[in-house]
Parts: C-alpha cells; sequence; structure tokens
C-alpha cells in the first residue's frame, strides 16, 4: 500500500480539525540528501512517488490497534463539521456534538488558578513535583464533599487530569487478560481502550461488535438499564449513570441488582458517575450509596461537566482499599503503581481549581453553571417532544437522545448537519445499540441553544 | 505521600475458572467473600519493587521521623526549586482568568495541542532540521508520553534500554507486557535488552555487541550519567536502527543543559526522521514538574513494517486515551517560548548548572570519580566495590543528604550515586561543605577500597 494512501487514510479518519492539515503531505515531497554508510534504501527523490522506496522498519504495528475500526468518534464528528464549514464558509455553524463546555467558569475558581499561577513565581509559593495522587487538600475535600458519610477515604482518592485518561490507566492495570461489559450504548472510551489493552478479539461487522466484550443493549424497552440476567459474567462492568449517550440514570433498586450482579460473578464495576451532578431525580450519585459496593466497584468522574474544566483537566478516581483482585491483592496498591510510574499528578493549578471548585463558594457557582446547562437541556427536549419525537435523557444528564426509528443515525447527522448547519452525534458512534438515535448536547450559549431548536423546527415540522 | 491503611492481607484462597465460581462464592458469601474474582494483571505482578522514586520520598520521610530537627537537603528526586519567571507565571495567570470572561472561554483542546504552542515548539527546538508543527504532539509530560508509546508499541515488541537509565522505561514495559521475569542474580528483566554505560565505553553502549530489539530506549543528556552523546555516537545510534529497522525513543528532556556541542535533538542526525521518536519535557527545562507540560515528536516519516505510518496511530492513542495538556499549563508553555520567556529561563538553567559544577568540583577535589554535571543537572558519582544502596543509606545517616543509588536505575549503576542539582544555591553549598566533611581525611568506610 503506498504511503500516499496510508497518510490520506489516516487523515481522513482519525484526526481532529486542529491536526488535519491538508498541505502536510506535500510539503514532505523534497530531496533528502541523505549521507548512507549503510545502503539499505535509496535516497529519497523529489517526486510524489517517493512513497515507492520510503524507508520501513522492522517493527510490527500494534494489531490491537489495528483492529480499531475507525478514529476515536468525537475527532470524526469534529472532521464532518470542519468539512463542512469549508463547504459552507458562511454558515452559522451550532455544535451540539462534541459535549464541550461553553460557559466561563466562575470568578472564585479562576482567581484560585491565577493565584496558583502568580505563587509559582515566588520562593514560599513555588513547588515542583506533586503527591502523584494528588494534592493532600484536593484529595481530603473530594472525600468530604462527595463521600463523607460513605466511607470512602482521602486516600481512597487518586486526582487526575480528567476520566478519559483515568479509564486508560484502569486498563493498564487490569492487563489484556481480562474481560469487560459495556452498557450498548456507550461513551466510546470504554470500548477503544479495551481493543488497544488486547482484551478484545476482531470487530464484527455484521454485529457492530467486538468479539468478546459484552454488549449491555441498553433501551426504551428496558428502560435503559441490561436485563442482567441475560448478560454473561464478565472480569470488569463499565457503567456510566447518569448515562453518556442516553441520558439515563439508574435507581437505587437498579444499582443494588447490578451491585448484587457484580458480587455473584466476582466482577469489578467501574461506575462513571461524570455527570452526578446533573441528577434531577433522586437516583443515588455514587455507587457507593449501594451497601457493598466498595467490594465490587471503582468509581471514576471528572471536573469537566461540572466546572467547565473540559479543558484545564481535572478529574478523580476512587478505588476503595476493600477491593481485592481474586488472590486477594489490594486493587488501589497496582492502581497506585499505574499512578506513579506512568503519570506524574494532574497540574498543581488545575488542583487549586479544584479546590476552589470544592469550597462553598465554589459548589454554589458550580451548581449556577449546571443549572443553566440544565435549562438547555430542557428546552431541546421540549423542542423535540413539541416535534412528536420519542425522546429520553436530558432529565439527569446534559444530553437529548433522540430516536429517529428506522434511520440510518449517520445519515440523520448528516442531514441535520447538511439542512440547519447543527452539529450532532450519531447513536451509532456509541455502540450498536446507538443506532437510530441522536446525541444532542446542551452545552452551549443559550441563545445558540434557542436559534438551534428553531432551525430543528423548522426541519422537522 | 500514599499509604494504604489496614486491609485484607489475607488471601481469598485459590482462583477458580469462572464457571465454578457461583458455587464457591455462595459458600464464602456469608463468610470471607470479599475478594473479586478478577485475576491480577500478571504484569504488574512482575514489577519488583515499588517505582523508584516513591521509594526515595519514603526512605526521606522515615529519615526526618527519626531526626525531625534534621536539616535535610534534597538532592534525590530530580525536582526544580527556583520559581518559575515571572513572565510566564503571569501568562498563566492571565489565562486562567480569562477562563472567566466570554471571549476568554475555552473547552477542550485539540488532542495534539494548542497550534500555536504545536508551532512554537517546532521552531525553537527543531527550525533546523525540518520537524512540523504536525508532528509534536504536546502532553502532560514525558513519563505520561512513555506509557503511551509502550500503549502505541503494545505487548510484543522488544526493547533496549540504556544501564543505567531513567526506571521508567522498564517499569512500563513491564508493565504494558514486554517483558519476561525478573532474575535476581542479574538485576534485570527477561527479554529487555540492557546496553551497559560506564567510564570504559564513554558511556556509551557497544552497538556491535548489543543483539537487535524492535525498540532502542535512548535518554542524551542522560538521565542518570549525566553524558551527552557525541554527534558521532549518535550517528552510530542511527545507523544501528536503520540496519536493524529499530526504532529509536530518544528522551531529549535535558537538551537545554547542553554546554557543549552535543547534540540536541536526535533528528540533527541525518537518517534519524526515519527510525526515530523524540520525547521532552517543560519539566527541568522551566520549572514545570508541577505545571505538567512535554511534547513527543512523531515524524511523519517513521513507518512500521508494514509501511503504516506511526503518527497515525499515536494520534490515535492520543485521542482515545489523553484528552490534552491543560490549556493553562499550554500558556505558560507559549510564554516560556518567546525570547523573553527563554531568556529568563536559561538563566534558572544556569543557576542549575553552576550548582552542578560545585557539586563536580567537590567530589573531584574529594579524589572521587565523578561523572555527568556539565551538560545535565546530575552528577554520577563512583563508589567502586560498593553497593549504592549502602552508600546511599551511609550518605544519608551521616549527612541527612538525599540522593539516589544507582542501581535504582539498573544493575549498570550498582556503585554509583546520582546527585541532581537542583536546589537552592546556599542549600548546595551546606551540601558541599557536609560531603567534604564526610569523605575527607578517610572518615567514611566508603572510601576505603
Amino acid at each position: 500500500m503506498s504511503l500516499a494512501n496510508n497518510l490520506s487514510t489516516s487523515m481522513i479518519s482519525s484526526s481532529s480539525s486542529a491536526f488535519l492539515a491538508p498541505t502536510s503531505f506535500n510539503a514532505r515531497t523534497r530531496s533528502v540528501s541523505v549521507p548512507l554508510k549503510s545502503l539499505n534504501i535509496v535516497k529519497c527523490v523529489a517526486t510524489p512517488q517517493e512513497q515507492q522506496i520510503a524507508y520501513k522498519t522492522k517493527v510490527s504495528r500494534n494489531a490491537n490497534i489495528a483492529k480499531l475500526q475507525a478514529g476515536y468518534l468525537f475527532p470524526e464528528v469534529a472532521r464532518r463539521r470542519a468539512a463542512h464549514l469549508l463547504k459552507y464558509p458562511n454558515a452559522q455553524v451550532i455544535s451540539l456534538g462534541i459535549g464541550d463546555t461553553t460557559e466561563p467558569i466562575p470568578d472564585v475558581i479562576t482567581s484560585a488558578m491565577a493565584k496558583r499561577s502568580h505563587a509559582l513565581s515566588t520562593l514560599e509559593g513555588y513547588s515542583g513535583y506533586g503527591a502523584e495522587q494528588g494534592e493532600k487538600a484536593v484529595r481530603a475535600a473530594l472525600a468530604s464533599t462527595f463521600y463523607g458519610n460513605l466511607g470512602i477515604e482521602e486516600e481512597d482518592i487518586f486526582v487526575s487530569d480528567g476520566a478519559k485518561c483515568d479509564i486508560s490507566r484502569l486498563q493498564v492495570v487490569f492487563g489484556s487478560n481480562v474481560t469487560m461489559a459495556v452498557q450498548d450504548p456507550s461513551y466510546p472510551a470504554y470500548v477503544d481502550s479495551s481493543v488497544i489493552m488486547g482484551q478484545t478479539g476482531q470487530f464484527q461487522k455484521d454485529v457492530e461488535k467486538y468479539a468478546n466484550i459484552e454488549y449491555m443493549r441498553c433501551t426504551p424497552e428496558n428502560g435503559f438499564f441490561p436485563d442482567l440476567s441475560t448478560v454473561a459474567r464478565t472480569d470488569i462492568i463499565f457503567f456510566c449513570s447518569p448515562n453518556n449517550p442516553t441520558g439515563a440514570a439508574a435507581t437505587r433498586e437498579q444499582l443494588t441488582r447490578l451491585v448484587q450482579f457484580a458480587k455473584d460473578n466476582g466482577s469489578i464495576i467501574v461506575y462513571d458517575s461524570a455527570y452526578a451532578l446533573y441528577m434531577s431525580d433522586e437516583n443515588p450519585r455514587s455507587i457507593f450509596e449501594i451497601p457493598g459496593a466498595k467490594e465490587v466497584a471503582i468509581e471514576t468522574a471528572s471536573f469537566s461537566k461540572y466546572a467547565g474544566f473540559t479543558g484545564v483537566r481535572l478529574g478523580w478516581t476512587v478505588v476503595p482499599k476493600q477491593l481485592l483482585f481474586s488472590d486477594g491483592f489490594p486493587v488501589a496498591k497496582d492502581f497506585n503503581r499505574i499512578v506513579c510510574t506512568c503519570f506524574n499528578g494532574a497540574s498543581n493549578i488545575s488542583q487549586a481549581g479544584g479546590l476552589a471548585c470544592l469550597s462553598p463558594e465554589g459548589l454554589e457557582a458550580m451548581q449556577e453553571v449546571i443549572g443553566f446547562y440544565k435549562e438547555n437541556t430542557k428546552i431541546i427536549v421540549e423542542t423535540f417532544n413539541s416535534l412528536g419525537f420519542k425522546v429520553y435523557g436530558g432529565q439527569n444528564a446534559p444530553y437529548v437522545w433522540v430516536h429517529f426509528p428506522g434511520r440510518n443515525s449517520w445519515d440523520v447527522f448528516s442531514e441535520i448537519l447538511e439542512k440547519t448547519h447543527i452539529v450532532t452525534t450519531p447513536g451509532s458512534g456509541f455502540g450498536p445499540g446507538g443506532e437510530g438515535f441522536i446525541r444532542v448536547s446542551a452545552f452551549g450559549h443559550r441563545e445558540n441553544v434557542l436559534e438551534a431548536c428553531r432551525r430543528f423546527k423548522q426541519l422537522y415540522n | 505521600m500514599y499509604k494504604l491503611s489496614a486491609c485484607c492481607s489475607m488471601s481469598c484462597g485459590i482462583s477458580l475458572p469462572p464457571k465454578m465460581i457461583l458455587a464457591s462464592l455462595r459458600v464464602h458469601k456469608q463468610g470471607n467473600g470479599r475478594c473479586t474474582n478478577v485475576p491480577r494483571n500478571v504484569n504488574l505482578e512482575k514489577l519488583q519493587n515499588n517505582y523508584l522514586f516513591p521509594e526515595i520520598s519514603k526512605r526521606e520521610l522515615q529519615h526526618l521521623e527519626k531526626y525531625p530537627n534534621a536539616k535535610v537537603i534534597s538532592l534525590g528526586i530530580g525536582d526544580t526549586t527556583e520559581p518559575i519567571p515571572e513572565q510566564i507565571s503571569l501568562s498563566m495567570a492571565n489565562y486562567a482568568h480569562a477562563l472567566s470572561t466570554a471571549e476568554g472561554y475555552r473547552g477542550y483542546g485539540a488532542e495534539q495541542g494548542n497550534q500555536v504552542l504545536r508551532k512554537a515548539i517546532a521552531e525553537t527546538f527543531y527550525k533546523d532540521v525540518a520537524i512540523k508543527d504536525t508532528e509534536v504532539f504536546v502532553s502532560d509530560g514525558a513519563q505520561c508520553d512513555i506509557s503511551r508509546l509502550q500503549l502505541l508499541l503494545g505487548s510484543k515488541v522488544t526493547i533496549a534500554v540504556q544501564d543505567p537509565s531513567f526506571p521508567a522505561y522498564i517499569d512500563s514495559s513491564v508493565i504494558i507486557g514486554q517483558a519476561g521475569d525478573f532474575q535476581d542474580k542479574t538485576g534485570k528483566y527477561q527479554n529487555i535488552e540492557y546496553m551497559q554505560l560506564g567510564p570504559q565505553n564513554n558511556f556509551f553502549p557497544d552497538l556491535t555487541i548489543t543483539p537487535r530489539t524492535d525498540i532502542i530506549f535512548f535518554c542524551s543528556p542522560n538521565n542518570p550519567t549525566g553524558h551527552a552523546a557525541t554527534r558521532r555516537q549518535l550517528q552510530q545510534l542511527v545507523e544501528f536502527a536503520r540496519d536493524n529497522g529499530s526504532i529509536i525513543i530518544f528522551d531529549s528532556a535535558y537538551a537545554t543543559y547542553v554546554s557543549d556541542d552535543s547534540p540536541k535533538s536526535i533528528f540533527e542526525i541525518p537518517g534519524a526522521k526515519e527510525v526515530a521518536i523524540e520525547i521532552s519535557s517543560f519539566s527541568k527545562f522551566a520549572g514545570f514538574t508541577g505545571v505538567r507540560l512535554g511534547w513527543t515528536v512523531v515524524p511523519e516519516e517513521l513507518l512500521f513494517s508494514g509501511g503504516f505510518p506511526v503518527i497515525h496511530d499515536f494520534n490515535r492513542i492520543v485521542c482515545t486515551c489523553f484528552n490534552g495538556a491543560s490549556n493553562i499549563a499550554q500558556a505558560g508553555g507559549l510564554a516560556c517560548l518567546s525570547p523573553e520567556g527563554f531568556q529568563a529561563i536559561r538563566a534558572v538553567i544556569d543557576y542549575y548548572k553552576e550548582n552542578a559544577r560545585i557539586l563536580v568540583d567537590t567530589f573531584a577535589s574529594l579524589g572521587l570519580e565523578v561523572y555527568g554535571g556539565v551538560n545535565a543537572p546530575y552528577v554520577w558519582v563512583h563508589f567502586p566495590g560498593s553497593k549504592s544502596w549502602n552508600v546511599f543509606a551511609e550518605i544519608l545517616e551521616k549527612t541527612h543528604i538525599i540522593t539516589v543509588p544507582g542501581s535504582g536505575f539498573g544493575p549498570g549503576g550498582a556503585e554509583y550515586i546520582r546527585i541532581n542539582a537542583f536546589g537552592r544555591r546556599e542549600r548546595i553549598i551546606e551540601a558541599s561543605w557536609r560531603l567534604e566533611k564526610l569523605f575527607s581525611m578517610g572518615k567514611s568506610p566508603l572510601l576505603t577500597v
């Protein structure tokens, strides 16, 4: 396969818009004079056909990465958005695709980060390497704020640069010889990181699933909670609630059943609680509200959607000391080893911001921002309801899950983009269970959300 | 420091094949059935002990408990100590403030890094070797990038490391499953090629006796030995890689400490773009050890054996397993690369280099074999016939100075101690004075060989 094909394919399928540099390949076609002692290759010449004689190492490509079907979902959505803008340079594109926060971070939080930055220029305030597990004050504040009466302590909490990174670190802890289950549909990082880690077989095009992953179908029919009696045992169960993309929040009863299922099977739940503060109903916000969960669950969380920290980068993972591998070895010890070896702590400035988030003033300010996005969600839900769509989610999460029965979700995505210049996310990007659905995220300036809803009404009336 | 408080240390019995689980756990449910049935990752079981630097921290804490009034001087973990120049922290503060405004707010950045920063890195460090901004991936530091590169490469590649070397290369290799078991006798993991370095070979491996591996980790200026490979040596390395179809992962974290005309980037060597990845960091360059910023260069020309570009897969890893370096840190990085910022940082680097010179002089005047300290902020001292953990302990006990025992970097470091040059000038001078007292006049048993 020629190098030209390789590079052009690679640019189309896996790049975010910032990465895509259409001219980068052409810029390479100039002669390179290489003083060669060992003549493994002929020198490159200044023609576009140099790829015929391009030097190749003898290192085999990682077969696991080769299993991945396309680029990660969100860069793909970004790529389509960029392509659309090239086609319609004057279009007022509204992005309700990638769940990217849009509202400014409250002052109390950014002031703390600015203060920490300034302090780094002083003798008394300068700090170098921090504890890889996070600054003590942040760990303590997280414990008391979110897990106060749940028996989760400071040393069970590991501060990170975000849930997505933690998911991969957890996969590194688990290794390639574990099996996993995911909700279907689900946040793509669980499946993709599992493939990369070598836990899966090949992608099976007919069912759109990777072999060796247990996909737990979540649909309107089962209230977006899997029928556990039909789910095979796996070592690890990824579970996100409130859910991305469906917006469904598991009830206490459902989570109790999930914990029991994990206990019966000796499995570990990786519980993604990134949207917990969006909960409107009385559902559990932490898996550790369920008795017995400490012995079967890890919880991951993030400041991204609470404090608009999508770019600042801060999250945390809870690994209870009671969670043990089959030989009795504490999972937290291995997670700590990974954190110390494969990571070097979240940015100290971000952590200063996190601490401010957890002050009374900070918590109040975060609730205001969350409330703003929740109001956006309400507007979007009402719009699609009024248009006669079956709409899910939106009550406990900043995502609206709209059903387009019988339709291919990438087609719907393209149609919406083409006709209204609104970017959404096609449900099939979250797994085969997402086919026929579109995820509309509720992050955006109010006027953009209102305008988007106007355009939806125009399109679907 | 992370401390695991009392938890279940008893084994839950044998791990049973899946179909028997339900029955056995029911029996145990009332009693001790508290373990999951998830097997521990055997690769993590292979790791011999804790990562080196938390272990050093632990010893420091223990020492402080023993001598609460001791004025401990930390020349162990290579942690920067001097404040970040004001214009850089100001730019980070301004960026933070801007995040509270409608115009200045930013959400997710490109996972590969801010475009302007990528360009600035390319222009500052790679201008003469034509590395493009699209080949630069901004990260939260070299230690993290090393593991992401291991994820990229997978468990089926073989690696070579310098011996001694920064422990993250070996540890991450074991974790990802590339290594065999640790052999106590040799102090090495099976399946990893240890390329011995020492004064006898001018701190450059004898490549004529080095077997082929897929990947070669090479750090220059070197942590821990301080040696900067010469142009000639790097040409040999690139040739070796080209002959073997290997990929060099070149760690250039200390490039800005180079004092002579040693290459600062592997890409200064012709032909390197087709066989090398370069990782680097703002940590020791700009005092960003806590701020967290680094980068990795993956040239477009670097191809796997089937012709697939490595950059494509690295990008996939970055997009899937990472979400970009903190935007505030990146703003700081950009300020570091402005002419004024760079100049201010140079002054701090020179400060550490002067520290290194003082330490080198101290050890040399004591008649000890001392290496490094010229092109890197590390001084590598030889104590022939000794065990490095013993030397470490003796120095700590007698002078309250934390160093790092050379064997923590591999068996090739067995008789050496690494002393880093990060510290306030007065502490470095105080440390030198204490070391002089310890080692002069034959007061230390370590010198009687």
